[in-house]
């Protein structure tokens, strides 16, 4: 082990790693909306909402990730769409994962009870209220497990946009192995960047988990 | 702007099919590998004496918490770094594979804790030892429990194999690249790609699906 | 003439779930004040026909009526909606498996109706919840969770979130099916003390000592029909069907 090396590169560690943050951070937002959006499209009672929602998602869920960055950053200027490098990481990632997130917020209202809903519709309850009301209190609770894997997902995924040369950790990583040729140094530097802020979100999703618990 | 023109294509049908052979390859070596992987992680983890469980559990915690293609990375320029030379298709391989034994272990331990104790008193009882209790009673059954689970993670497999394109493996995605240097179509090819992963991912859930139906049915 | 005007009624009620016809043309009417009891073995159609006067499920022909007013009103999209949510504000419904909310407190259960339906302010609607939980014997129980609370304890919580919103009707679906035994009497205990003060009550039940302690009419269904119906008097001593006389020697001898 060159501990030298690894302290010389360290600061430029810790600055990719806060572009790692930062893109995660821009996408999981962006990621949320799509969900939401994508979600209430799948079970609303407009047919063709419908089938665009479940494009969406069975399309985005059925391709890889790194090809829907390519389209949107190599494929984009063909049709008019021309993105810096991050801004093509934060759609591309966000777009991706939000697919995955309205899946985990659709399950989380189907898995509310149906009494629930039949308790709130026979007091006089409009469809509206008992979403708002009953359901969505109830299936906040059950959205946050699995939308904190997705959002562990989404940070690992975000090394992706290495590929499309955003400076973020792993492209930085890829660099210093090219220039040095240490690649377990390397590695382990990222790796232990990667797993703090991995397992910091895993710290609050289990923090969440607790504080909205139902006693 | 140049306007769009699928028929770009044609001509590299022939290389694009090849890549998507390579990718399922890939798959199913990777797939493969991460079942068998899996299931010695989660039996070391579980029953090993600590000194080799313990590097296990790290080793697993590590892979669990950094990016696939990080991990990439290090398998292939690290085996360089240590005098081994091997190809890149093997690198891939053994990354993917690994990356997603790690998942698979994570299942499989706790579908192993799961089976009834009652499982493995029966079989102690008619004289089973210790391993074979596990070989033959406790394993196979949470290996069915949870098939669900684990076919979730081969389609996960499938589609980030994409990723191994950037240590030069000639699978789809770089198929495609190969294309798109001689063409300058990045998107009609990528678009081409995303539909034939796009066909995959539906003939390996209708597999998968199949798969579970008859697992229920010799249940 | 008002008085004479039933309080529920349903008429010609018609209902099948895929090829299974479960309710074939029932009349019914439960008039102000009175206790009607439904009885029958699993699979009549008795939950799907205490359903159907909540519009829980939509009859495929025949109409419901409260107090006057059609329930199951040909209207379509939100004009019904709007309809049977005012409609439904005027019945209290009990479930077998409560269905407390189970993420608001006791208090919050029971005034969540009165406060965003009715505009009724919180500490109005405080007072009510507390004088409710007084009556079914869990004031002390204001603050808890539905989880902390025994079965019985949560039924109790249910009936007096449904009479929160002064209901002119309570439907109780197998309220009881679902307690362990000896937490059955403390439910039965409220619904008694609600029909000494003339609530109308319309009650499915499995429970053939109750219905006859508390009805003031049995009705006895059986495949979809109402086979026989009367006082409890004369349908335990005295029942006329086969049908009926089956059923009940079954029951009251288990």
């Amino acid at each position: 082990m060159d501990f030298s090396l690894m302290q010389r590169v360290f600061p430029f560690f810790v600055e990719a790693a806060f572009v790692t943050i930062e893109i995660t951070a821009l996408a999981l937002v962006l990621g949320l909306v799509a969900a939401a959006l994508a979600a209430a499209a799948k079970m609303s009672r407009s047919a063709p909402l419908r089938t665009i929602g479940t494009l969406y998602v069975s399309l985005f869920r059925g391709t890889p990730c790194l090809i829907q960055l390519f389209v949107l950053y190599f494929g984009g200027p063909q049709v008019g769409i021309n993105l810096e490098p991050f801004a093509a990481g934060v759609i591309g990632l966000g777009l991706n994962i939000g697919a995955y997130m309205a899946e985990s917020i659709r399950g989380a209202l189907v898995a509310v009870d149906r009494g629930q809903i039949e308790a709130a519709r026979t007091i006089g309850f409009s469809r509206f209220q008992t979403l708002r009301k009953v359901v969505l209190p109830q299936a906040a609770r059950l959205m946050i497990r699995p939308l904190g894997v997705n959002t562990v997902a989404l940070l690992k995924g975000s090394a992706l946009v290495s590929t499309i040369s955003v400076v973020e950790l792993t492209y930085t990583a890829q660099r210093f192995i090219g220039s040095t040729y240490k690649p377990f140094e390397i590695f382990g530097i990222a790796a232990l960047l990667y797993m703090i802020m991995v397992y910091a979100v895993a710290r609050v999703v289990d923090m969440l988990d607790k504080r909205f618990a139902i006693v | 702007m140049q306007g769009l023109d699928f028929s770009v294509v044609a001509p590299y049908v022939d290389i694009l099919l090849m890549g998507t052979w390579w990718t399922a390859i890939l798959t199913v070596s990777a797939g493969a590998l991460s079942f068998v992987g899996g299931i010695i992680f989660a039996v070391v983890v579980l029953y090993a004496p600590a000194i080799v469980a313990y590097p296990v559990r790290l080793f697993m915690w590590v892979f669990m918490g950094t990016p696939l293609l990080l991990q990439l990375f290090l398998i292939y320029f690290g085996l360089v770094q240590i005098g081994i030379d091997i190809p890149a298709l093997v690198a891939g391989i053994v990354g993917l594979g690994l990356h997603f034994a790690v998942y698979n272990a994570d299942v499989l331990r706790a579908g192993i804790v799961a089976v009834d104790f009652g499982q493995t008193e029966g079989a102690r009882s008619i004289g089973f030892g210790k391993w074979q209790t596990l070989r033959y009673v406790v394993i196979p059954q949470a290996v069915r429990n949870t098939i669900p689970p684990i076919g979730g993670n081969m389609i996960a497999l499938l589609k980030e194999s994409a990723i191994v394109s950037v240590i030069g493996i000639a699978e789809l995605v770089h198929s495609a690249q190969l294309a798109i240097s001689e063409t300058f179509r990045p998107f009609e090819f990528y678009i081409t790609a995303a539909a034939l992963y796009y066909l995959l991912n539906l003939v390996l859930e209708a597999g998968l699906r199949r798969f579970e139906r008859n697992v229920e049915i010799s249940r | 003439m008002s008085m004479q005007r039933p309080m529920v009624e349903v008429r010609g009620a018609r209902k099948s779930f895929g090829a299974a016809e479960v309710l074939k043309g029932i009349d019914l009417s439960v008039d102000r004040g009175q206790i009607v009891a439904v009885i029958g073995p699993s699979g009549s159609g008795k939950s799907t026909l205490l359903r159907s006067i909540n519009h829980l499920e939509a009859l495929d022909s025949g109409e419901v009526w409260l107090d006057g007013m059609q329930v199951n009103q040909p209207l379509h999209g939100q004009a019904f909606e709007r309809h049977i949510n005012k409609v439904r504000q005027q019945m209290g419904m009990v479930f077998q498996h409560f269905n407390l909310f189970p993420h608001l407190t006791v208090l919050d259960n029971i005034t969540m109706g009165p406060v965003i339906l009715k505009g009724m302010s919180k500490s109005e609607a405080h007072a009510l919840a507390h004088g409710l939980l007084s009556k079914v014997g869990l004031a002390d129980k204001i603050d808890a969770y539905p989880s902390r609370l025994s079965g019985g304890q949560k039924q109790r919580v249910a009936i007096a979130r449904a009479l929160a919103m002064q209901p002119k009707v309570m439907l109780f679906d197998e309220a009881t099916s679902a307690l362990d035994p000896e937490l059955v009497d403390e439910v039965n205990a409220v619904m008694k003390k609600l029909a000494a003060e003339h609530m109308t009550m319309l009650i499915v039940t499995h429970e053939m000592r109750f219905a006859g302690e508390v009805a003031d009419r049995v009705l006895f269904m059986d495949g979809g029909v109402v086979v026989e119906e009367g006082p409890p008097s004369e349908m335990f001593r005295a029942p006329q069907k086969e049908r009926t006389r089956t059923f009940l020697k079954k029951y009251l001898s288990a």
